[in-house]
């Protein structure tokens, strides 16, 4: 067993079932966010919540593995791509900087307009999640999990 | 000599407050600035002027887009300096 592991099987066990569906929620939340009460904001902190729950069970060099640093670099700037550039394409097909109905989509105006917001929400969730992801990976220590298992 | 430039001053900003605050709106009136029924529009047209039935999500992705896209770059640029605070990825 790596460092700052927990070796109880219960915890193994149902947090490799449960981290899933809350990433399942995650995700709801974030979709949702339209028509009910969620968002980018909200959704993204619950999907890294689910990594946080991995990183103290199954160890931080198990998280680090599965998430490399160069992903989350990619990922938090994207989020932040995604936003500013549907504000870009907006003024490039002749509208203001997130006038969303401008985009040339063979849809109506209220269409256009709710899937840019959707993908507006897709990018905040993603920046959100992965500077929740990058915040605990850097406050947390190998040497300062050992105290679970005692 | 400070003592005194400053209590003239003083005077003359009060002075300045006591005259502008006879300006000010009624406290409690229904006409004030801060009642000036912007939602009235949110609560109405949202729907119609955005497409999304969220009026919370209208507001904060629609009519406030500015706003939510700096606080997107406000949480990406506290990430970025947090790696740059703490640029070792191993542990240590």
């Amino acid at each position: 067993m790596a460092n700052g592991e927990i070796t109880s099987i219960v915890i193994r066990t149902v947090s490799r079932i449960i981290i899933p569906f809350i990433q399942i929620f995650g995700l709801y939340t974030i979709i949702h966010g339209e028509a009910s009460p969620g968002g980018g904001f909200q959704g993204g902190v619950i999907l890294g919540t689910s990594i946080i729950l991995l990183t103290i069970v199954f160890g931080l060099e198990e998280a680090k593995r599965r998430i490399p640093r160069g992903l989350i670099l990619v990922f938090m700037s994207l989020g932040l791509l995604i936003y500013s550039g549907i504000g870009l394409l907006d003024m490039l097909f002749g509208g203001k900087y997130l006038e969303y109905t401008r985009l040339p989509l063979p849809l109506s105006g209220h269409e256009i307009s709710a899937l840019s917001i959707l993908c507006v929400e897709i990018g905040i969730g993603i920046t959100v999640m992965s500077v929740i992801i990058l915040l605990f990976f850097y406050s947390v220590r190998d040497e300062d999990a050992h105290g679970i298992n005692a | 000599m400070i003592r005194i430039y400053s209590i003239i001053s003083l005077i003359l900003i009060g002075m300045i407050f006591i005259y502008v605050a006879d300006e000010m709106p009624a406290f409690g009136s229904p006409d004030n600035p801060i009642n000036n029924r912007v939602y009235d529009r949110y609560t109405e047209r949202s729907f119609e002027e955005t497409g999304v039935p969220n009026i919370v999500t209208a507001i904060l992705a629609d009519y406030r887009g500015y706003d939510t896209l700096g606080e997107t770059t406000v949480i990406f640029t506290a990430g970025m300096s947090l790696m740059l605070l703490f640029s070792r990825w191993k542990n240590g």
